[in-house]
């Protein structure tokens, strides 16, 4: 059984006991416990169930690695699935839930799955894709459905809050072992501004667990001196708790801060993502053990060896009162010799080796434990828990052997430092014969802007395994980081420890190498997804070859874990396989992030009110408050309708349309685009953008103006005022007021670059209110202070003045037929004039119209709208808009494109009006159907609507369309399916609906 | 010009920093080449502030004058002296290639003050705000997450914010949601 003993647990409080509860049930632990150590601490050795065959699982790791140990955390706005036990730190309360079984962890309908094991095969998913599409919805995918999943999917939404931070660092030391530690301090000691950040909440990674001796002192000492050597550097900011977990070009790097974690609440952010810029990116990510691929392996009690030792020392946890360690490499005799001094037994160690006489093998054996040599294991006993196992020779087929009772098995298949961060942006591997394992190339770095590598491997991660070794590395690779960027030459000692002998690792990826299918098909090499041996076998015997294509094929490694146990493994299974040696076989590619992330953290404060930024206008709450129906336009929120009463919206534009005929309404047009273009070259600039010409317009004017791509296409229109000799306001759609300033200034610095115009954008300056209706003139009568009459201010100019003591720009312009006047003011003062405005259309029936009725008004009027009659496919010529495209002018953007064949073409489908026959209004986006199908069996299409109102001044439906021909078939009768309903009947007519000769909008 | 209000209508958020609207602030957009002594000139004598060097602000006389870009400067100033301003800069730059327009509608500016102000920027623009790398008299043009936004430093312990207006709010709520109690980084606390 696994208990707590009451000596050790170097990161244990034993004086701060912690209640909490896992599967309803109440625990006791420690603070500085992790879920993992204070369950195991009770005996709690089962923790979930595995992905596939639900066989029974503990944690099989102690940190970031764990594939088994998988439960959800928290409860309603803060649960949250699939949290790893071994990295999760226990606060008082907390509420922990195992996952992946039916209906409890002890008793598992699912579990009848590894029954029907040889019917999942590799490639299961595959192979059900090639049976009959009936089965696959009927039988497999309800089934999948069901299993599909490990953890539950929240239902709440997420009660906490996240943030992001920039931060700009010379140096990032990413892990704060001894070597991070170390790294970090030769990196400060040039003088440059280093980030130092550790995943776990503690400085010193595995060494004061493994032991040694560090410039004359015990590791955890010389950890504690380094920790406050580097809290007195002012160059030097240090995190806990913080995951570097992915490293992207020009030394970006994101981590991951789990603030709140362990201590939830309210008021600080959960999970905060820094967004690190460094000079260079050092990885201290140390090295993990990998796992030994034996019959039974994923029994709960079969551990890491070096997991079982981290129990041990740091939170006095003993996995098993009698453990059995196997191994192939000199390390796992640390955890041998750590329980044999915490006064547990061990019962053997299983060494696949030949013949051990290495320093830790002798101490091991001078300890008075048992080591047998060529041996490994051939069977685990016990199902829910290790009861012993069948110690084989290495070299056999583990047909016999000799069985030894123990309640723990420690493992240790070899180290394979972490080259995740290195690999993201393109770093290369070598295979390490000697030490079995792929570490980085140092000649092959990803490099940055300037050629060089940005980034540097220290310690384990870069292969240097001893503690000497490591410290030497992470000094040296410290040192050049801080030197790269321009630090100061120091000459700071690196940190010394006293070398160890030790015996090379023997490479085990079958244990025994001889064994069988049966063993084979119980060998674990992906825990969590339940890839095995055999899986990987089968693949290679079903032709693949690739270890991509073998990893999705088998999925392993594609868990939450990333495979961080089982890759290595894997592949080395796979090259057996295949009969090549293991570089030639190659790793999978390392992609962010190294270990999970919460979907909050990378939405950072962008959540709630602060999801999306909304544009408001200066009106924009008097709009809320007469009770707008919003409609967004780009970012912008702009009332559609205002409802009265119990209007539907449909009802407030009948009312909002019929109002603005027949007495005066007022549209919020702020968001209407406005950019100033001035300079001596502004008019020739203006004709090369615009089709018409806007060079020869006199000052005082507006003139209409469509702007076209160098592909032809129409992008915008908008009206055009002269305001002096040399300068022109512009005014764009709402949507292209950004997008049009930035093609102006794309046009000037790239093509135009020695024309001298300067453009301003000015649409946030002013708020623009449109005063429209017969009575619009009555109304402006009524501020007073500017002559509004037709003959002083005609209809397409434009004049500045004082207007009800406002400083406003006056346009005589109308999207909507009617007598209209656009009124420019500075945007603090647009709420004002609007009150102003309002209070005085009081008694001429004022009513403030929205979006929607402004589309009906420029409908009824026959005037096309960007993105409705406009797609980027279509130009002015479709449009009937050859009257604002100058014959006079050489060159404009988009005129060389429109004379191309197909675009001067006359079958080209062209704007027409459509009237239905029987009044009702065309569905939006329907297609005028011509006779026949085409050769997909679809029906012809001769046209499509693009726009399609109910006019309540006509009081019927109006659409405007393009249709082959059209101009040229007035008066016919064309077909529009509906869909699930009866086709309409369309008669093709002029798109100008209303008051043609134009007379309304010009008195 | 009693009826001006400022979109934030003198908001305020009291968190580990002071979040406020600036309120109505003068701000007027110079375009012109900044390399040529005439508009160098003009500019001074219309505005009284020497011209910036690149990414610098200068203040004098309760103006300030901040670079944008090589050919653009940024002018504050008081709200009611900005339309005067406009026009006596145009009259000065006549004759030379530039563009002078009142732009302080446009915007708003926001104050965040407190010992950990730079923290709260850093949490918002990709910049990097930390002493050393900016401080008074720099003019910073950038982001605050998703919009547009630029910022100069008063003194050691304050942002002055500059923002489109339209998205006045959100700028707000994002400068205060960041400074939020229980969200201190002490990263600048050395």
């Amino acid at each position: 059984m696994s208990t707590r003993l009451e000596s050790l647990g170097r990161l244990i409080d034993r004086s701060q006991p912690m209640t909490f509860t896992f599967n309803g049930r109440s625990f006791k632990g420690y603070a500085g416990d992790t879920l993992a150590s204070a369950l195991l601490g009770a005996d709690q050795m089962m923790l979930g169930r595995s992905f596939k065959y639900h066989r029974p699982r503990g944690a099989v790791a102690s940190g970031a690695e764990e594939p088994n140990a998988l439960v959800g955390l928290g409860q309603g706005g803060r649960f949250e699935p699939d949290q790893r036990a071994t990295t999760t730190e226990i606060f008082p309360g907390l509420v922990a839930k195992s996952q992946n079984h039916w209906p409890s962890l002890e008793y598992d309908i699912g579990a009848v799955n590894s029954l029907f094991a040889r019917f999942l095969p590799a490639g299961f998913y595959y192979k059900t894709f090639m049976a009959p599409p009936a089965a696959w919805k009927t039988v497999f995918e309800p089934f999948i459905r069901q299993s599909a999943g490990l953890g539950a999917v929240p239902e709440e939404p997420d009660a906490d809050r996240y943030e992001h931070l920039y931060h700009h660092a010379d140096v990032a030391v990413v892990g704060g072992g001894v070597a991070g530690l170390a790294a970090a301090k030769a990196a400060a000691a040039t003088g440059v501004k280093v980030l130092l950040l550790e995943q776990s909440a503690h400085w010193g990674g595995r060494a004061p667990v493994d032991g040694g001796e560090i410039d004359g002192m015990a590791a955890e000492d010389w950890v504690s001196a380094s920790v406050a050597e580097l809290e007195a550097a002012p160059n030097v900011t240090m995190r806990l708790r913080m995951q570097g977990f992915g490293v992207y070009d020009h030394g970006y790097l994101i981590a991951h801060e789990r603030v709140g974690d362990h201590a939830p609440g309210e008021a600080a952010p959960r999970h905060r993502l820094w967004r690190i810029r460094a000079g260079r990116i050092v990885t201290a990510t140390g090295a993990l053990e990998r796992p030994l691929a034996f019959a039974g392996n994923d029994v709960p009690g079969v551990m890491l060896a070096s997991a079982m030792r981290d129990y041990l020392v740091n939170w006095g946890v003993a996995i098993g009162r009698r453990v059995v360690v196997v191994t192939n490499n000199d390390d796992a005799y640390r955890t041998a010799l750590a329980f044999k001094s915490a006064g547990l037994d061990v019962a053997a160690v299983l060494d696949a080796r030949a013949s051990v006489i290495s320093p830790l093998a002798q101490a091991a054996r001078e300890a008075g434990i048992s080591v047998l040599e060529g041996r490994g294991i051939g069977a685990v006993k016990g199902r829910n828990r290790v009861s012993g196992v069948l110690a084989v020779r290495q070299q056999g087929d583990g047909g016999a052997g000799e069985e030894i009772a123990c309640d723990a098995v420690a493992m240790s298949g070899g180290w394979s430092p972490v080259v995740h961060l290195w690999s993201h942006c393109g770093g290369k591997l070598l295979w390490d014969e000697a030490d079995a394992m792929f570490r980085p190339d140092p000649a092959r770095a990803p490099s940055g802007a300037d050629g060089a590598g940005f980034v540097l491997t220290a310690g384990s991660a870069s292969g240097a395994l001893t503690l000497a070794g490591g410290l030497a590395d992470a000094h040296a690779a410290g040192k050049a980081a801080g030197r790269a960027m321009g630090g100061k030459a120091s000459r700071k000692a690196a940190p010394k420890a006293g070398a160890e002998a030790s015996q090379p690792i023997a490479p085990v990826w079958i244990m025994p190498e001889g064994a069988g299918p049966a063993k084979r098909a119980k060998m674990w090499l992906d825990f969590q997804n339940d890839v095995k041996v055999s899986d990987v076998q089968l693949a290679a015997r079903e032709g693949y070859q690739s270890v991509e294509h073998t990893k999705r094929y088998t999925t392993l490694g594609m868990a939450t874990d990333q495979g961080k146990l089982s890759n290595i493994n894997g592949l080395a299974v796979l090259s057996q396989a295949l009969s090549q040696p293991i570089p030639a076989t190659g790793t999978t590619t390392f992609r962010p992030p190294y270990t999970p992330v919460s979907f909050g953290a990378i939405a950072g404060e962008a959540a709630g009110e602060l999801f999306q930024p909304v544009r408001q206008t200066p009106i924009h709450a008097w709009h809320e408050a007469h009770h707008a129906h919003w409609e967004p336009v780009g970012h912008w929120r702009r009332p559609y309708a205002y409802l009265r009463g119990t209007e539907t919206p449909a009802d407030a534009v009948t009312r909002e349309v019929v109002n603005t005929r027949e007495n005066v309404g007022l549209l919020d047009a702020s968001t209407l685009g406005k950019i100033v273009v001035k300079g001596p070259d502004a008019g020739r600039f203006l004709d090369m953008l615009y089709t018409g010409m806007m060079s020869t317009l006199p000052v005082g004017k507006c003139r209409y103006g469509l702007m076209c791509n160098e592909n032809g296409f129409l992008i915008d229109d908008g009206v055009v005022a002269r305001l002096d000799d040399d300068t022109w306001l512009c005014h764009t759609t709402t949507g292209g007021a950004d997008r049009i300033h930035a093609h102006m200034e794309e046009w000037l610095q790239t093509e135009w670059w020695d024309w001298r115009v300067y453009t301003a954008n000015l649409t946030e300056q002013y708020a623009q209110i449109a005063v429209v209706g017969p009575k619009a003139r009555a109304v402006l009568e009524a501020l007073g202070g500017m002559d509004v009459s037709r003959e002083a201010l005609p209809f397409m100019t434009w004049a500045e003045g004082e207007l009800g003591g406002f400083p406003v720009r006056l346009f005589r312009i109308s999207f909507s037929g009617e007598l209209s006047y656009e009124i420019a003011v500075p945007a603090s003062m647009g709420q004002a004039l609007w009150d102003r405005l309002w209070q005085a259309g009081q008694t001429r029936g004022i009513m403030p119209y929205g979006t929607e009725t402004l589309h009906v008004l420029r409908a009824e009027k026959g005037f096309i709208m960007i993105g409705d009659e406009t797609d980027g496919t279509v130009i002015p010529q479709d449009l009937g808009l050859n009257w604002a495209i100058s014959k006079k002018k050489d060159d404009y953007l988009g005129k060389r494109a429109q004379s191309r064949s197909f675009m001067a073409s006359e079958d080209r489908w062209r704007l027409v009006g459509l009237e239905t026959l029987d009044g009702s209004v065309i569905p939006d986006g329907a297609y005028v159907v011509a006779e026949g199908r085409n050769a997909n069996g679809q029906r012809n299409m001769q046209g499509r609507v693009t726009s399609t109102y109910y006019s309540p001044t006509l009081k019927r439906g109006i659409a405007m369309g393009l249709v082959a021909h059209g101009p040229e078939r007035m008066g016919e009768v064309v077909t529009i399916p509906t869909i699930g309903g009866p086709a309409i009947k369309a008669k093709i007519v002029d798109p100008v609906f209303y008051d043609k000769e134009g007379a309304k909008q010009d008195v | 010009m009693s009826d001006a209000v400022s979109a934030l209508a003198g908001a305020a958020y009291e968190g580990y920093c002071q979040v406020s609207d600036a309120g109505l602030t003068g701000m007027v957009t110079i375009r012109g080449d900044l390399g040529a002594a005439k508009v160098k000139a003009a500019v001074k004598k219309a505005t009284g502030v020497a011209l910036p060097g690149q990414g610098a602000i200068v203040a004098a006389k309760g103006r300030k004058l901040a670079w944008m870009s090589p050919d653009e400067l940024l002018l504050f100033c008081g709200y009611d002296e900005a339309p005067g301003l406009t026009a006596a800069l145009t009259e000065a730059l006549a004759g030379q290639h530039a563009l002078v327009a009142n732009v302080s509608d446009a915007r708003v500016v926001l104050r965040v003050t407190g010992t950990q102000a730079r923290e709260v920027i850093a949490k918002l623009t990709p910049a990097d705000v930390s002493p050393g790398a900016f401080g008074p008299g720099q003019m910073r043009r950038t982001r605050l997450q998703q919009v547009a936004a630029g910022f100069h430093m008063p003194d050691e312990t304050s942002f002055e914010v500059i923002a489109f207006r339209s998205v006045a709010d959100y700028v707000f709520t994002l400068l205060s949601n960041a400074a939020r109690p229980g969200g201190e980084v002490g990263l600048f606390d050395g």
